[in-house]
């Protein structure tokens, strides 16, 4: 099982954009991939689980994943919410 | 005589067509029983993929914000656990519409109970279900109407998901709650329908009523007939077509050129008014880009514009780490917004900025036009100089700076020794000027462009200008805003560039007053 622990960089929260972001790119992974926060643990490709974990800037989540691939996975995931997402708006202008 | 009902006006204009009302909620019948839990399941699948697959149709439609609230949205529907849930309910015998209903109300109660920012989206789920049970029920999704003929479009509230699709069978917006800064308001001043607002009875109004909508006064006319309608509707066309008659150059009532120019992305937002290109924002051509775009591309993409238009202010990349571009793939910072944006990106990645300069050269010679070409995010003399130089070297005539940053303001008579002209960016001249960032919600006030202090930065400016003879222009939302475009002008602004729907209002604003009217108005506004 391979396991990745990283704390929430976006401003908002797991919320929003980020969120919409880290989902789509959950369903990207060839594996399934699970988010904990606490005492919570859902699908990563559960837009509705990933909103209910209610976690804010600064919150320590874990991903778990297994099987050929999961390393990769993981490693994308753990970046893309080790950076400020919202800081990234494109509509920004 | 027709009923009025009174609003607040919010997007100026006229018009008159019959009221549709935007469909509500479906009714849940009562629960039927089931005879093939097989069927129910399939079509509580089907009403999901449905209602995510006009959801994604209607994201790749919409821009910006709206296109993310919408793939948002999107999402959720196609959420594999609400999925799965509504499915297990339908294959333990609930109808699929009971099925959907029951899911939903299991995940919005969940989202609600976390509070805040959750429960707000508790609202979302309660559209969703709406539309997933109105197909399931093979009733007309709740959402935009779409009648086949021209409408005034008449609804509770708008959010940006109904927005985001308005086609253009829509004549006016009348909503019975918002403000001037809702959606509604925002949307219909962008596409320049006539909207009401805050307009108490307009639901009760049937379907198919006539009514005549003034979107300056907040007026609604109800229960007309067809000739006072009409009567409106050739009001509504004169007006245009004075404005459109209006077309021509930008002036004063005593003929004070103004020249007024165009905002623009790429060749696609070229409208045939205005007297050129104000700003040609390149970053929107390679916004999703991961590679660089190569010399020939940008060639064409500029050449496209050049082609076009004869005089067009070509602005280099305006990106940072706060407004990205992938291709960069510039390092993250703490503070975006006083990091490395415009031409500071210059400092990190070498070539970027001369194959730009190169490739505009190339597009103005290959279309013999003119091109100017103004860099982003200019701070010091220094820079504007290294900029002027470098682009003097590939062919440019005609180099400038944009004026966002306070120090460059103050500056601006030494920058005119060096470049050609200069582009007040209002907006981010705002942020910086009052260390408010412009997406703040609780700072809206800082950040008016009528501050005297912002005024005072754009009169030195100005002044700058006239004393060296060169143009001093602005591109920033205050331009296309016909109650401040004449007080720029009285500051001593002589070019304005905007949003192409927002040029005509603008002509005929600075066309009712005289410079020195203007002139008296900045005077005012700055005491």
């Amino acid at each position: 099982m391979a396991q990745r622990t990283v704390t929430v960089a976006s401003a908002s929260g797991l919320h929003a954009r980020p969120a919409k972001l880290f989902v789509q790119a959950a369903m990207k992974a060839e594996v399934p991939v699970t988010i904990r926060a606490g005492e919570k643990t859902v699908p990563a490709k559960s837009m509705l689980g990933v909103l209910s974990l209610g976690a804010v800037h600064g919150t320590e989540v874990t991903l778990e994943a297994d099987g050929p691939g999961a390393e990769e996975a993981l490693d994308t995931l753990a970046a893309l919410l080790s950076r400020d997402l919202d800081a990234e708006d494109p509509a920004h202008a | 005589m027709p009923d009025t009902l009174a609003g607040l006006g919010v997007s100026q204009g006229r018009a008159a067509g019959p009221v549709v009302r935007m469909a509500g909620p479906p009714a849940l019948p009562a629960p039927r029983p089931v005879t093939d839990p097989g069927a129910e399941t399939a079509a509580v699948g089907s009403a999901l993929e449905a209602v995510a697959a006009d959801l994604t149709r209607r994201a790749a439609t919409a821009r910006g914000e709206a296109a993310e609230i919408l793939e948002a949205l999107a999402m959720i529907a196609d959420d594999p656990t609400l999925r799965e849930d509504a499915e297990t309910r339908a294959r333990d015998g609930l109808d699929a519409a009971h099925a959907l209903d029951a899911a939903f109300a299991q995940h919005r109660d969940a989202l609600s109970a976390l509070g805040g920012y959750l429960a707000e989206r508790a609202a979302d789920l309660d559209d969703l279900k709406h539309r997933a049970v109105a197909f399931t029920l093979g009733l007309p999704m709740p959402g935009l109407p779409a009648p086949g003929h021209p409408y005034v479009l008449v609804a509770e509230d708008l959010s940006p998901a109904d927005t985001a699709g308005l086609g253009p069978d829509v004549l006016a917006l009348v909503t019975e709650r918002g403000g001037p800064t809702s959606h509604t308001a925002i949307l219909a001043r962008g596409r320049g329908l006539p909207a009401v607002v805050a307009c108490r009875g307009i639901r009760d109004v049937p379907d198919g009523t006539l009514v005549g909508v003034d979107g300056a006064t907040g007026e609604v006319a109800v229960g007309l007939t067809g000739e006072e309608a009409e009567l409106i509707r050739e009001r509504d066309r004169a007006e245009r077509a004075r404005l459109a008659a209006s077309q021509g150059p930008g002036r004063t009532a005593d003929g004070h050129p103004v020249k007024l120019l165009l905002n623009i992305g790429s060749a696609a937002d070229l409208v045939p008014d205005g007297e050129g290109v104000g700003l040609f924002r390149t970053e929107f051509l390679f916004l999703d880009r991961k590679q660089a775009p190569p010399f020939e591309e940008q060639v064409a993409a500029y050449a496209e514009v050049l082609g076009r238009v004869e005089s067009v202010i070509v602005r280099t990349l305006d990106a940072g780490t706060d407004k990205p571009l992938p291709f960069l793939g510039l390092p993250e910072e703490p503070n975006p917004a006083l990091g490395v944006r415009g031409l500071r990106v210059e400092r990190l990645l070498d070539g970027v900025l001369d194959t730009q300069l190169e490739a505009i050269a190339e597009a103005a010679r290959a279309t013999g036009a003119q091109a100017w070409v103004m860099a982003p995010m200019v701070t010091t003399v220094e820079e504007a100089a290294a900029f002027a130089r470098s682009a003097r070297a590939k062919g440019i005539a005609k180099v400038g700076v944009m004026i966002e940053v306070p120090a460059a303001a103050l500056r601006a008579r030494a920058l005119l020794r060096e470049v050609d002209f200069l582009s007040i960016g209002t907006n981010d001249l705002a942020q910086y000027t009052f260390a408010a960032d412009r997406q703040h919600p609780a700072l809206a006030d800082l950040l008016d462009p009528r501050q005297p202090a912002l005024l005072e930065l754009i009169a030195m400016c100005a002044a700058a200008g006239a004393e060296a003879g060169k143009p001093v222009g602005v591109c920033g939302e205050a331009a296309g805003d016909p109650a401040l475009a004449p007080l720029l002008v009285g500051l001593g602004v002589t070019s304005l560039s905007m949003a192409p729907v927002c040029v005509p209002a603008v002509r005929e604003a600075l066309a009712g007053l005289t410079l020195r009217e203007c002139r008296e108005r900045a005077r005012a506004a700055r005491e």
